[in-house]
């Protein structure tokens, strides 16, 4: 599957005369249009194990691709009333911004470009991440100071792009970049041998890796050379949408702070008695109403994505191949980052 | 009184969309316009006929994309003329074997999509060579492996500006003898054999300049250090397939195109000049080709067009043209898709015309002159 790039190029071009003839956007928007066909269109990865990759049944897997579901859960009350759009790293804004897609969420790192100058909102940080170098072990590299003459493949349209630019820099070390328009061909080119390294966000070092000739013989180097918070991303106007985009990744955090999950939830719907989790899930207030769905949106969530703490371990974590340790991405109380605004 | 209507109309029309457009990206929070174009880009490029690097404008690394794609359309038109030459007349050829060689070729590479064809040479072909530890080395500073094809470079020391001289003067030289000739023949009827004398300047005088200031050339030879060859001249493999691709794909619509060219000139022509007492060689010089020509120039043109539009995808394989650098990466790190397709756009247009404007010169040049 290779997108030509006349067919990018048009893609784009129909993307701006989306862009030339639509109206302003208008609060709401999103929401109606989303609640009328009946379905949420997601733009994902084009394949990436653990955040967003189709399986052999055309099933889509991945922490990326559970936040499109908790968004769906909550709005529609049924996490499989999905659509998705697997986007390379060039085409995703254009998608998102000309309407293509309600939303994004494609391991996409917040930077202030994209939240300022391309009309999109970040509605969190569903992984936290840093760029990484993949290398193979017979080249007898240890450190990313040691690839001073390096060929590096690397994809395009990517803040992987920039920082690799910034680092050898900042290191007086030379390199060659060899780019690619999917992530695949850069893996390809590397495994192939036409570069010496591969970067891209460590999290996907890992999951690219599986996809290697023989992934033993591949090392990811100690350095971290940035920040990369991935988050799901929507238009920029439409403040309705983006509240309940950003409280649905805020509520699989919440849950598992709580220590709710989709084994237990139905149960503790039932029996409980703490206020706090009974806000949670909409036993009590009207925080669902507020956010225009239903009051029931975290329990929808929970019972058919599962907490964040589930989706974690299912794709990226123990349950799953890449075996990455939660880290940075552990709860603010377990030394990690990640932290949600509570529901009140 | 009408057409001033719709002139007017279509402006206002025009007039309506931009700002409209405007109006639209201001509202939905994107930016616009072309400030962009001198801010830092960043992002390294692999290969660039001008200076650059991260710390160059957008604007920099838009050039660099343009001069890519001029780069490969033209080594690529030149090659694939020369190949549709060789091919059209082989395919005349009264030799069967070399007729139906030429045949051969024409029917593959018309029929198979050039973009398969490009990534058969750049990941069946181009993917298998070493690695450059296990380079194929031809003589001992010509290298050969997966990241590219090295040659030493040569490196013009002091004097050294004595050669282009030299080549000015011997292509001034031949201008002057050829017009000469031409005077000679029309009067006295002597013929004068120009070719050979044009060869011998064209070489000589270089030759001679280079001998006169002592050979002021040295070679920067590649070699291995570290992860890859330094030094040197190198012809990416991205570079690599995509000649090979548009070459020898364009190649075989030439080839048909001078075969047609060719057969339109009637046989009759041929007889007459021999009858004439013409040799074969100045019959197919002086009567087939250039009334060929008249018949192959306008198709011709078509295919260079084609061929520079096709070098666009340059983006599949990572060869960094205009499309993939400027439509591709810079107007992703920007996110000004509108700016960036509409110049892109303009460029290819404004190439396009350019072929056409050249072609259509020489074709006048070579239509026939009534007397
Ligand atoms: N987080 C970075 C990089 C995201 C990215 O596209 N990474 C590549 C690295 S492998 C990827 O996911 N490729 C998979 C694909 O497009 O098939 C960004 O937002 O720019």
């Amino acid at each position: 599957m290779r997108t030509s790039t006349r067919l990018s190029v048009s893609v784009a071009a129909v993307a701006m005369a989306g862009i030339l003839w639509a109206g302003p956007v208008n609060a709401g928007q999103t929401m109606d249009s989303v609640k009328s066909k009946g379905f949420v269109q997601c733009g994902v990865n084009t394949g990436l194990p653990g955040f967003s990759n189709a399986d052999e049944k055309g099933h889509w897997r991945g922490i990326d691709v559970d936040v499109c579901r908790a968004v769906a859960a909550a709005v529609l009350g049924d996490a499989t009333k999905v659509k998705f759009t697997p986007l390379t790293a060039k085409e995703r804004f254009t998608a998102l911004q000309s309407g293509e897609i309600d939303m994004l969420s494609r391991n996409t790192t917040w930077t202030v470009t994209r939240d300022a100058a391309l009309g999109v909102h970040f509605a969190g940080v569903t992984y936290y991440d840093g760029q990484g170098f993949l290398v193979n072990k017979k080249l007898g590299v240890k450190s990313a100071k040691e690839l001073d003459g390096a060929s590096i493949c690397v994809q395009t349209g990517t803040t992987t792009e920039l920082n690799m630019g910034d680092y050898f820099r900042a290191n007086k070390m030379q390199y060659t970049p060899v780019v690619f328009e999917k992530g695949d061909e850069a893996v390809a080119a590397y495994d192939s041998g036409r570069c010496d390294v591969f970067t891209s966000d460590q999290s996907q070092l890992y999951a690219q890796r599986i996809k290697l000739k023989s992934p033993k013989n591949h090392l990811v180097l100690p350095e971290v050379i940035s920040k990369e918070p991935l988050g799901p991303v929507v238009r920029q106007g439409d403040d309705e949408w983006f509240n309940i985009v950003k409280w649905s990744l805020f509520a699989m955090v919440n849950a598992e702070e709580m220590g709710v999950n989709s084994q237990n939830v139905a149960n503790i719907r039932k029996t409980t008695q703490d206020p706090a989790m009974k806000r949670l899930l909409g036993l009590e207030g009207d925080k669902g109403k507020d956010l225009k769905v239903s009051n029931d949106w975290v329990f929808n969530i929970v019972s058919q994505v599962g907490n964040y703490a589930e989706s974690f371990e299912r794709n990226v974590g123990g349950g799953s191949p890449l075996n990455i340790a939660r880290g940075l991405n552990a709860l603010w109380k377990d030394g990690g980052l990640q932290y949600a605004p509570p529901v009140r | 009184m009408f057409q001033i209507l719709v002139v007017g109309a279509v402006v206002a029309f025009g007039v309506y969309i931009v700002n409209n457009t405007l109006d639209n990206l201001a509202s939905r929070g994107i930016a616009s316009g072309f400030d962009f174009l001198s801010s830092e880009a960043g992002f390294g490029i692999i290969q660039s006929l001008i200076e650059y690097s991260e710390a160059s404008s957008y604007g920099r690394a838009f050039w660099v994309g343009l001069l890519n794609t001029l780069l490969v359309s033209a080594i690529g038109i030149i090659l694939a003329t020369i190949l549709g030459f060789i091919i059209g007349v082989a395919r005349l050829s009264s030799n069967w074997l070399v007729a139906k060689m030429a045949a051969a070729y024409i029917e593959t590479f018309r029929n198979i999509p050039l973009l398969l064809q490009l990534f058969f040479w750049y990941f069946a072909v181009l993917r298998a060579l070493p690695s450059p530890r296990q380079s194929l080395v031809i003589g001992d500073s010509v290298f050969l492996n997966i990241r590219g094809f090295y040659t030493p470079r040569p490196v013009p020391e002091d004097g050294f500006w004595l050669i282009p001289a030299a080549i000015v003067a011997g292509v001034v030289a031949v201008l002057l003898l050829t017009r000469w000739a031409h005077r000679r023949q029309d009067e006295t009827g002597q013929p004068f054999h120009v070719v050979y004398v044009s060869a011998g300047i064209l070489i000589g005088l270089p030759v001679l300049a280079a001998a006169a200031s002592g050979f002021p050339l040295s070679w920067d030879i590649p070699e291995l250090r570290g992860f890859n060859f330094t030094g040197g001249m190198v012809l990416i493999p991205e570079l690599m397939a995509l000649l090979l691709a548009l070459s020898i794909y364009t190649a075989s619509f030439i080839a048909e195109i001078v075969r047609a060219g060719i057969l339109a000139v009637s046989h009759g022509q041929t007889e007459a000049a021999y009858s004439l007492g013409l040799r074969p060689g100045p019959t197919l010089r002086l009567v087939v080709i250039p009334q060929a020509m008249r018949v192959i120039i306008p198709p011709l043109t078509s295919q260079f067009l084609n061929l520079t539009k096709n070098s666009s995808l340059a983006a599949a394989i990572a060869y960094p043209d205009l499309v993939s650098v400027f439509a591709g990466t810079v107007l992703n790190q920007t996110g000004q898709a509108i700016e960036v397709i509409a110049i892109t756009m303009a460029v290819y247009l404004t190439v396009s015309l350019l072929i056409s404007l050249f072609m259509n010169w020489y074709n006048k040049r070579m239509a026939l002159v009534e007397r």
